[in-house]
């Protein structure tokens, strides 16, 4: 019994991803042709010589023909994989661990969503036949409770919460302004996103992530079969995932200043890929911001600084561009927006940029000339009732 | 020998008082002085049934109701039976009836005679949503209620008030009607009204007092209530009741309709002292009589929740939101889609917990709010006070009357439950603050009510 991992036993070898937009004319199908085709290009492989296909999205349809029908796949296995917010993530674990186990030679893990037909702002999740007695409220109002937790625990004003909340949002548009993908383009000042009404608890709209349609896709192969399709692979170290028991809800010691999934998932994804401080091993992390205080409590769960000091290492510009660890360098999901099936992918797709030096110069990270990992993470659910996902990715073979 | 009467009673007040002053401005008449209350957009007849039935049976401990009655004129559903809702909150045995006695003003006073006339121990809840269309009287007179008397023998609990005497006198005459499915009832000439209910309730008076072998002047404390304030009125100047007449509580809370004869009576219990005789006349397409002679044990009642206290509790609410809460100022719906109507099969396999907020437990670990499959102790939260852990408002997600409040309460005793909070201003909420579950609806799609329960500040 144990979680062993993958590491260096899988490589990725070629990647695509749409512009994360309102795409009012493209369709799921369109976005998975777009996505699929990029990423069949870069690995100079055809559809046909993919064995096995693996395609995540919470709700753009059932079954693995939403792949196959638009794809005109010919007898090809394809799972649809759902896993809330980590949709996209969980879709290329699986892919990995089929081409680790010796089943398939060559698969593909694509993440889909198609959000903006719904006629309405924000995500809205389909209805499940129920008793009526769930909560009804919002993603954005369950992650507000943080900020009166944390700011309790750890004796930070309100007022100086708020500012490092805004501090966060205006670093990822910083970045996304810099991603000719990325949704939202333009930079917002710190005073800027301060002056937004709250709608959510104690969070304005720039609080928020986007909400935009998208594809990203990922070929996988085993390690020692990189190089065949492309010089600079990137290895898998670890993929580690955690479904909560939403014991949260119910726990009195629960204090909404910690996602304890995360931490597990963490823990295990660094025991698998071997980093004990990952604070200066990563070169990189692309992290769930769904909502700016769940990026600030992010930062503790995933070991980057200790309890109670994100909000200082925050200030300090730590998390920039060009910090000491560059987080969510692509604009995360605050200029991307959250196609759920998508966003997994998406942020490997960053890390599968930055850690081969192929970002664009203005947002190319500094920290690659002597860092050779990316964190990659995802969370679905609430407070007190999440999945959580992690996976470490490199450019180089250990030993 | 033992004494059949009432054990128990105790009303219910909805949190909102309109001032009736602010009405005239802006439906252009009507209003005048005073409040009314009006039920949250969250209550209907069965919620404020449920809330006035708990705190009737609260102090009465192991007293198990072998049937419940229920009346109101704003029913939540037809066809189907209303009394079961309360019934299921309540927790009621399998074994105990639930009924419905329902559409008119008359049918709470008759449901109070069938359970006083019937064996073992029955409550008697009546309930109503009081509406009239802007600009008129009814609006103004009419509130928002609920009220329940428990009905056993002395052997089961101490009867606190017996039943001496009725009187009954009907006849058919058009004074105050609706057709189904309309909001507002329609009126005769007033005048009509009281020429025909003066002999009626006058008759009914004397049969009475000739049942119980009183004279007129014996009787201490008079309730008269009715469907026309102007009969009303003329039957307590003919039958010169003068102060002994009980506060019909028209410039507080206005005139429940079939719950207003309970409340009334609750509010009578709550200022009589033993060995006195409380007379109730409800006029209502007749006269109707009960006289009751208070006993010792009423010297030790505690009600749960005074009436008294909760006249003059509440908080305000804007005629605007009056209106929208009724539905007789159409607003734009918030744009998020409508909620999906609760599953009939899901709901009755969980309808320990949707109804009556039992939670469950593991050989006597953490309470698990909602109960967790496994568990094998039963664990009741209805009547269980907890602390707000933390709160946010929530001004993105679906509510019918945005926004919504929602807290994170650990309940003494174990357990917690992220819940939405209701009958509150948003500036009164804080960490530490006490609430207590309230029975609500929470919503209605596809014309399911949607039961459950909330949390209120105490």
């Amino acid at each position: 019994m144990g979680s062993h991992g993958i590491k260096d036993r899988v490589a990725i070898v070629g990647m695509g991803c749409t512009r994360f937009a309102e795409h009012w004319d493209k369709g799921l199908d369109d976005l998975l042709l777009e996505a699929t085709g990029d990423a069949f290009s870069d690995a100079g492989v055809h559809k046909d010589d993919v064995d096995a296909y693996w395609l995540g999205t919470a709700q753009g349809g059932m079954s693995g023909m939403l792949l196959s029908k638009p794809l005109q796949l010919e007898g090809k296995p394809v799972s649809r994989v759902e896993n809330m917010c980590a949709t996209g993530s969980d879709a290329l674990r699986q892919a990995a661990y089929a081409v680790a186990s010796g089943a398939y030679d060559l698969a593909m893990a694509v993440g889909v969503e198609k959000v903006k037909d719904s006629g309405y702002q924000g995500l809205n999740a389909f209805p499940v036949p129920n008793d009526g007695t769930g909560r009804t409220l919002t993603a954005a109002a369950m992650f507000s409770m943080v900020l009166p937790a944390y700011a309790a625990r750890y004796g930070v004003d309100a007022q100086e919460l708020k500012a490092v909340l805004a501090r966060i949002a205006s670093k990822n548009h910083y970045n996304g302004a810099r991603n000719p993908r990325a949704q939202f383009r333009r930079e917002m000042s710190v005073e800027q996103i301060l002056a937004m009404p709250d709608v959510a608890g104690g969070l304005s709209v720039f609080d928020c992530a986007g909400v935009a349609d998208g594809a990203a896709a990922a070929i996988v192969c085993r390690a020692e079969d990189a190089h065949r399709y492309t010089d600079t692979p990137l290895y898998v170290k670890a993929l580690s995932f955690v479904a909560g028991n939403g014991s949260g809800l119910t726990d009195p010691a629960y204090d909404y200043t910690t996602f304890p999934e995360i931490v597990a998932c963490a823990r295990d994804a660094y025991a698998q890929a071997g980093i004990t401080n990952p604070r200066t091993e990563l070169a990189m992390a692309e992290v769930h911001d769904c909502f700016t205080p769940t990026e600030l409590v992010l930062m503790e769960d995933l070991g980057f600084c200790e309890r109670g000091t994100a909000w200082q290492e925050i200030q300090a510009g730590a998390f920039d561009l060009a910090g000491d660890l560059p987080v969510n360098p692509d604009g995360g999901l605050k200029s991307f927006g959250h196609p759920v099936g998508a966003s997994g992918l998406r942020m490997m797709f960053e890390a599968w940029l930055q850690l081969r030096n192929q970002a664009p110069a203005d947002r190319q990270i500094a920290t690659t000339t002597d860092r050779h990992l990316a964190l990659t993470h995802n969370l679905g659910g609430y407070p007190g009732e999440m999945v959580s996902f992690v996976s470490i990715l490199g450019t180089e073979l250990d030993g | 020998m033992a004494t059949r009467g009432i054990v128990g009673a105790a009303a219910y007040l909805p949190h909102r008082r309109l001032d009736r002053t602010t009405m005239a401005a802006v439906s252009g008449g009507g209003g005048s002085r005073g409040t009314r209350t009006v039920a949250g957009y969250d209550e209907d007849t069965t919620t404020m049934g449920v809330e006035a039935a708990r705190a009737a049976l609260r102090p009465l401990g192991d007293v198990r109701p072998q049937a419940l009655w229920f009346s109101t004129v704003a029913p939540a559903y037809a066809d189907k039976t209303n009394a079961t809702a309360l019934h299921a909150a309540l927790r009621l045995p399998a074994s105990a009836g639930a009924f419905d006695a329902n559409g008119s003003v008359r049918s709470a006073i008759g449901a109070l005679r069938a359970a006083l006339a019937a064996d073992g121990p029955q409550v008697v809840v009546s309930a109503d949503l009081r509406t009239g269309l802007p600009g008129g009287p009814d609006e103004a007179i009419f509130g928002d209620g609920a009220a329940a008397l428990v009905i056993a023998d002395s052997d089961t609990a101490p009867v606190l008030a017996e039943v001496i005497g009725w009187g009954c006198a009907t006849e058919e005459f058009l004074d105050r009607w609706r057709t189904p499915g309309e909001d507002c009832s329609r009126t005769w000439e007033e005048r009509f009204g009281e020429t025909r209910y003066l002999p009626l309730g006058v008759a009914a008076w004397e049969a009475a007092l000739a049942d119980a072998e009183q004279a007129a002047e014996q009787i201490d404390h008079i309730i008269i209530t009715g469907t026309s304030s102007r009969a009303n009125a003329a039957l307590a100047k003919k039958l010169a009741v003068g102060d002994r007449r009980i506060d019909d509580l028209g410039a507080t809370v206005g005139n429940t309709g079939a719950a207003h004869p309970a409340l009334l009576l609750t509010a009578a219990l709550e200022v009589a002292t033993p060995g006195q005789v409380i007379a109730l006349i409800v006029l209502a397409d007749g006269a109707d009589v009960m006289l009751v002679r208070t006993a010792d044990a009423l010297a030790a009642w505690v009600p749960s929740r005074p009436l008294a206290d909760q006249v003059s509790a509440g908080g305000a609410i804007a005629y605007g939101t009056y209106l929208r809460w009724r539905g007789l100022l159409p607003v734009e719906p918030p744009r998020r889609p409508e909620p999906a109507r609760p599953s009939a099969s899901a709901a009755a396999r969980s309808a320990d917990w949707k109804f009556g907020f039992v939670g469950s437990s593991r050989e006597g670990g953490p309470v698990h709010l909602p109960p967790q499959p496994g568990d094998d102790g039963v664990v009741p939260m209805a009547d269980a006070s907890g602390t707000i852990v933390t709160f946010t408002v929530d001004r993105l997600a679906y509510s019918p009357s945005p926004p919504v409040v929602f807290a994170v309460v650990d309940f003494d005793g174990g357990g917690r439950l992220p819940v939405e909070l209701t009958d509150v201003d948003i500036d009164q909420v804080r960490i530490g603050g006490r609430v207590e579950p309230t029975f609500r609806k929470l919503f209605t799609a596809d014309g399911v009510h949607n039961y459950f329960w909330k949390a209120r500040m105490t």
